[in-house]
């Protein structure tokens, strides 16, 4: 942790503040953790607008050969947007590359989690937050710039989708968190994670909006992921909101959904953490 | 050679020993090429063309890329981990055993459970050479045949050149990636699409255009748009040969540049 302090407020159950002051501490100490990684996330950020100028040339291509106005219903400027933003926030959601909980059930280092006075999902979580905080000042921040100063972007004219879009992000680190903790906790059954994170890669890539809008689907297919996966909820949401696609009430209707997901995802890891307690207990014996 | 062969044979019987996991990982990463495919017919649902090429053409491209870089995945795709490897010192390990380097890394690393990527792969090709009606002259059936595996020599120079970047750089985390991955995405559609300093640095100084490209415009008999003799469609093998002496010799330099960590 780079020699960065963390001071644990003593455990009081039921607490809010006391609640708070842990979550506060777990967030700092995720964001001190990851800020120190520099040159790598310099790297991957290189990497994503290297990505970004592939996926841009390619969708601006498919804009100007189809000889229409709109592909898909987006401008060529909305295009550009979206592949730039995209970019910009697979190392915030990070969706993929996350494996801490399922090595330290591998490796037994679990136990200790149990013993800590939050809730392992809650603890795990507000590490993820504190990350994301890194990833949006470093990794989102490079391919954007790369994309202003390489393409003629749509600027959103809507002043509320500043802070849509911002609550969106936040939802999408929520809902790819609580995935990525299912996805890991599979390790305790499982142990070999490798065939359920190959499928959720596949998902989240293809489902999710990032290999290509989805809204290059057919209409009745993009409905069925939105209500039915929570992938479209991890990327296509904030990109749908920053590129102003449709008014801000079907916005704010979108993000709405994106909540729905995060607290489904939140409490589904819960109770597969309680089983898992319950297993591992036996296990451990 | 018997080392390497023990060093493979090792691979083998790790495998075979958790057989369930080696299998759901196998038949999971088939997956992998059919997520590009995806993306591939993504974009012509909403678009008949893509820099001047029909679906179909475009699809020919896909084939032979995805082929191409399932081979050199397969091969040399492990060579990733060098990063890892330099990072916490294991690689003092292989480096003071009587063998190559290079050698011993690629011999232990095979992928084997990446070899059902090769099927799909295979399969989209045949799908694609079909569907774009070739009329397969002798030439144009070896140059089918040859393309995928020049193409997979070019990744696997890639691969092998950029992973030594972590012998400079030790936290170059996923920087070769965009190169890598970077090029089978670059390779899946014509490079006519992109933009002209891009495409130069893609295209023709990492080779990328020689993957699927060239050979798909030869294949189809079609003039290059961009406006290259009709002669270099058929050169990709001899630029895998040179990309693969230009990674060797990185590989080289790199490996002179090696201070351990130390940690």
């Amino acid at each position: 942790m780079g020699g960065a302090q963390v001071t644990i407020p003593r455990a009081r159950s039921g607490r809010l503040r006391d609640e708070l002051a842990f979550a506060v501490a777990l967030v700092r100490a995720g964001f001190r953790r990851h800020i120190t990684y520099r040159q790598a996330t310099f790297a991957a950020a290189a990497t994503n607008s290297v990505f970004g100028f592939l996926r841009c040339f390619v969708l601006l291509g498919a804009a100007s050969a189809s000889g229409q106005a709109l592909l898909a219903g987006y401008d060529p400027e909305q295009l550009a947007l979206y592949t730039w933003v995209s970019q910009g926030l697979i190392g915030v959601v990070a969706m993929w590359g996350w494996t801490e909980l399922g090595d330290r059930i591998r490796s037994g280092d679990v136990v200790g989690d149990l013993l800590r006075p939050v809730h392992p999902v809650l603890t795990y979580l507000y590490a993820d937050i504190g990350r994301a905080g890194v990833a949006g000042l470093t990794r989102f921040v490079v391919p954007m710039a790369c994309g202003v100063a390489f393409f003629p972007m749509h600027a959103p004219r809507r002043v509320e989708t500043y802070p849509l879009f911002v609550l969106s992000v936040a939802l999408a680190v929520v809902v790819s968190f609580g995935a990525r903790f299912l996805v890991n906790a599979a390790a305790y059954w499982l142990l070999d994670v490798r065939g359920v994170t190959t499928v959720w890669n596949f998902g989240s890539t293809v489902l999710g909006g990032l290999a290509f809008p989805l809204h290059f689907l057919p209409a009745w297919l993009v409905t069925t992921l939105w209500v039915g996966t929570p992938f479209p909820s991890m990327l296509q949401a904030p990109l749908d909101v920053i590129v102003e696609r449709g008014s801000t009430t079907h916005l704010l209707a979108v993000v709405a959904g994106q909540a729905a997901w995060a607290a489904a995802m939140l409490g589904l890891c819960r109770l597969v953490q309680a089983r898992a307690t319950a297993k591992l207990v036996i296990q451990g014996g | 050679m018997g080392s390497y062969r023990a060093l493979v044979a090792a691979q083998v019987r790790a495998y075979t020993s958790y057989r369930a996991s080696f299998l759901i990982d196998a038949s999971t990463n088939m997956l992998i090429p059919l997520v590009d495919l995806a993306a591939v017919l993504a974009v012509f649902r909403v678009t008949p063309a893509l820099g001047g090429f029909d679906a179909d053409e475009v699809l020919l491209m896909f084939g032979i890329s995805c082929l191409a870089f399932a081979l050199a995945d397969l091969a040399v795709g492990e060579i990733e981990k060098l990063r890892s490897y330099i990072r916490v010192g294991t690689l003092d390990a292989v480096l003071v055993r009587p063998l190559s380097v290079l050698g011993q890394l690629l011999a232990s690393g095979l992928a084997f459970r990446r070899v059902g990527r090769l099927v799909v792969a295979t399969a989209v090709l045949v799908v694609a050479a079909v569907r774009a009606e070739l009329r397969l002259t002798p030439a144009r059936t070896v140059l089918l045949v040859v393309s995928p595996l020049a193409g997979a020599v070019l990744f696997s120079a890639i691969f092998i050149a950029f992973a030594t970047v972590a012998f400079w750089w030790i936290d170059s985390g996923e920087f070769a990636s965009g190169f890598t991955y970077g090029g089978r995405d670059f390779t899946s559609y014509p490079v006519s699409v992109y933009g002209a300093v891009f495409r130069h640095v893609f295209a023709y100084g990492l080779g990328f255009a020689f993957v699927s490209y060239y050979p798909t415009l030869a294949l189809l008999g079609r003039a290059d748009p961009l406006g290259l003799p009709g002669w270099v469609a058929w050169s990709s093998p001899a630029v895998a040969v040179l990309a693969a002496v230009l990674a060797a010799l990185v590989w080289r330099f790199g490996i002179r540049q090696y201070r351990s960590t130390g940690s």
